[in-house]
């Protein structure tokens, strides 16, 4: 029997290369390098990583020749594993970007005096000898980079991956490090590993499903490849109930990583345990790869089926809309309520991909569902993360102090930096001459144009709930009286502040000018097939 | 020979996996029930495989082997520290973080 090796394109795929490399030269790191000189070696190496593969990116990104009259839609990679088109591409940029930020707030010491926020040793117990003892050494786990490093290459892997079987691999490498990465706070150590457990065993439980959707699908189309799925459906071949289970239970693993309800309930949990550096690059980056893998499964390999999902997916946006903003209403922690807020993006990114439609369908200057979805992701990704980031600078004796009642007076105490939390708020809105508007008006006309109106006038009254409770925290900030000794802000590092200020940049900027972005999107937002 | 008795041989572990993450109370049976869930999906793999005719879901099927172990590792890690510290492995019992 003849046995043909595999041929891969090792420089189309280099940015998922370079970062697994950094991530296993970070393992090393940690065996080979003096614990004083670990801190240093570590950030560089994965802020170097990180930058490298978005040069690689760019590489990659030159060779679709992007500018020519006669563009190349993209490169099916791997043996058809991996799809390098331009939606992985900009995704990949995005993820690159957001995990820059994210090693920059992993980084920052200046706010715990002097050592990171993860536990200065795991493995001693909370309120033990052993961690006081940990404490007064100043150990920090510099593993968390590694970790960040493997969990962005599942998180690269994961909107490019074109069959069923990658796509469930690079679930598991994009999940397996962050429920580790959830539990290593310093502070409230108990809350921080209650919050690993859950998403873990949530996590487990909803991948549980989504291979045995994996399963039915192939049993369904006789391959795993999307193209060859696609086929199936074309031809309408096969057992119906083995499409419909498969599909189904497909969403279910992927509508569990977005957040959406009903599959939403660790959300608040993780996002308020998890350090808040984990939560705010985990919000962003995990739901920028799982929208991205959603769109590519359900456009590509489900694209046929596609009155068989739709009407599913009407009820989960509207659901999630909906339970997102009435739920965020009620919460007293700031955490929890932007982990609501993340439920009720996901509904409004949800509308934008409801705006499915054959690609004959599309006419010239009409908003490609793709097209709006990343463009929302985009404006979602950087407000979060640098909401985030504010949220590690309000402080008190204990630590953050996220309990909303703590901000009350922050205006007075820090006009700059409540300025920029009311501002981020009011993108997270939609006020116009904020990106959120304009994300949101897109992802509106894509969902209009493709006749899914119902779920429209549910947004635009959820938006509506939405502009409430983020006005609710603004009028806390400002016109209430502090209680007791009121807030006080830390002062960052750069490595923060840069977060902060990219955050509120991109928010604004996105929202004065978001032309040359929407049309960018609108040349490369197609899936190669 | 047909494929459907593995199919439902498959479909019923499924569901005692999922009744098992429902049901149980402590974190290891959980997660042993996870576990189970994969496997139905293995069984289902293999036989899907041997009915297409092709050896991709086998394939899939070691794959999922290799991810299930790494979840182990991880799984357990979570799972000692949680017990280590609260002496108490129940999933009731990790109750803080609520409304």
């Amino acid at each position: 029997m003849n046995f043909t090796a595999p041929h891969i394109e090792y420089d189309l795929i280099s940015p998922i290369l370079v970062v697994l490399g950094v991530a296993v030269v970070g393992v090393l790191v940690e065996a080979a390098v003096p614990r004083v000189y670990r801190y240093w070696t570590q950030v560089v190496l994965a802020a170097v990583g990180v930058v490298g593969a978005l040069g690689a990116t760019v590489y990659v990104l030159n060779r679709i020749h992007p500018g020519s009259d006669h563009p190349k839609p993209g490169f099916l990679v791997a043996e058809g594993a991996l799809a390098v088109d331009g939606p992985t591409l900009f995704i990949w940029v995005l993820i690159l970007v957001l995990a820059l930020l994210g090693v920059l707030l992993f980084a920052e010491r200046q706010l715990e005096g002097g050592v990171t926020a993860f536990a200065g040793q795991a493995a001693a117990l909370p309120g033990t000898e052993a961690e006081r003892e940990a404490s007064a050494q100043g150990l920090e786990h510099t593993e968390v980079f590694p970790l960040l490093m493997f969990a962005v290459s599942g998180m690269l892997m994961f909107p490019a991956a074109n069959d069923l079987l990658t796509l469930f691999v690079a679930l598991e490498v994009l999940s397996l490090p962050l429920y580790l990465l959830c539990g290593l706070a310093r502070r409230r150590r108990l809350l921080s590993q209650e919050a690993a457990l859950k998403y873990f065993m949530l996590g487990a439980f909803s991948s549980g499903f989504f291979v045995y959707g994996i399963a039915l699908t192939y049993g369904y189309a006789g391959s795993m490849e999307f193209s060859k799925i696609a086929q199936a459906v074309a031809s309408s071949s096969g057992s119906r109930a083995l499409l419909l289970g498969g599909m189904g239970m497909l969403a279910v693993g992927l509508l569990f990583k977005v957040g959406a309800a009903p599959f939403h309930a660790w959300t608040p949990d993780v996002y308020q345990g998890a350090p808040t550096a984990v939560t705010g690059f985990m919000a962003a980056a995990t739901k920028v790869a799982a929208f991205g893998a959603l769109l590519r499964l359900f456009y590509v390999a489900f694209g046929g089926a596609r009155w068989d999902w739709q009407p599913l997916m009407w009820g989960v946006a509207i659901l999630t809309m909906v339970v997102g903003s009435v739920f965020a209403l009620t919460q007293t922690d700031v955490k929890r309520l932007l982990a609501y807020s993340s439920v009720a993006h996901a509904g409004f990114i949800l509308t934008g991909f409801l705006g499915a439609r054959s690609l004959g369908e599309i006419h010239a200057g009409d908003i490609n569902p793709v097209q709006a979805v990343l463009f929302y992701v985009t404006t979602y990704g950087l407000m979060t993360m640098a909401a985030f980031a504010i949220v590690t600078v309000v402080r008190d004796a204990g630590g953050e102090a996220t309990h909303l009642s703590r901000w009350a007076g922050l205006g007075k105490e820090s006009p700059l930096v409540a300025g920029i939390f009311a501002f981020l708020l009011l993108g997270m809105a939609g006020i116009p001459l904020t990106s959120g508007f304009t994300g949101k008006w897109a992802v509106f006309a894509a969902a209009l144009s493709a006749g899914a109106w119902p779920v429209v006038i549910v947004a635009v009254l959820m938006s509506a709930v939405a502009a409430y409770f983020y006005v609710r925290v603004i009028v806390v900030m400002f016109f209430a009286d502090p209680v007791g000794d009121g807030p006080s802000v830390a002062v960052p590092s750069v490595l923060t502040s840069s977060v902060i200020a990219v955050g509120a940049a991109a928010t604004l900027v996105l929202g004065v000018v978001p032309g040359p972005l929407l049309d960018m999107l609108g040349r490369i937002a197609e899936f190669i097939r | 020979m047909s494929a459907t008795p593995f199919i439902v041989l498959s479909a019923i572990l499924f569901t005692i996996g999922c009744l098992g993450v429902l049901t149980r109370r402590n974190a290891i049976v959980v997660f042993m029930s996870v576990e189970l869930m994969l496997n139905a999906s293995n069984l289902a793999l293999v036989t899907f495989s041997r009915a297409n005719g092709n050896l991709e879901g086998q394939i899939a099927a070691f794959f999922v082997m290799v991810v299930a172990a790494a979840e182990v590792v991880v799984g357990l890690a979570i799972i000692m520290t949680i017990f280590r510290t609260r002496r108490s492995a129940s999933v009731d019992d990790a109750s803080l973080l609520k409304y």
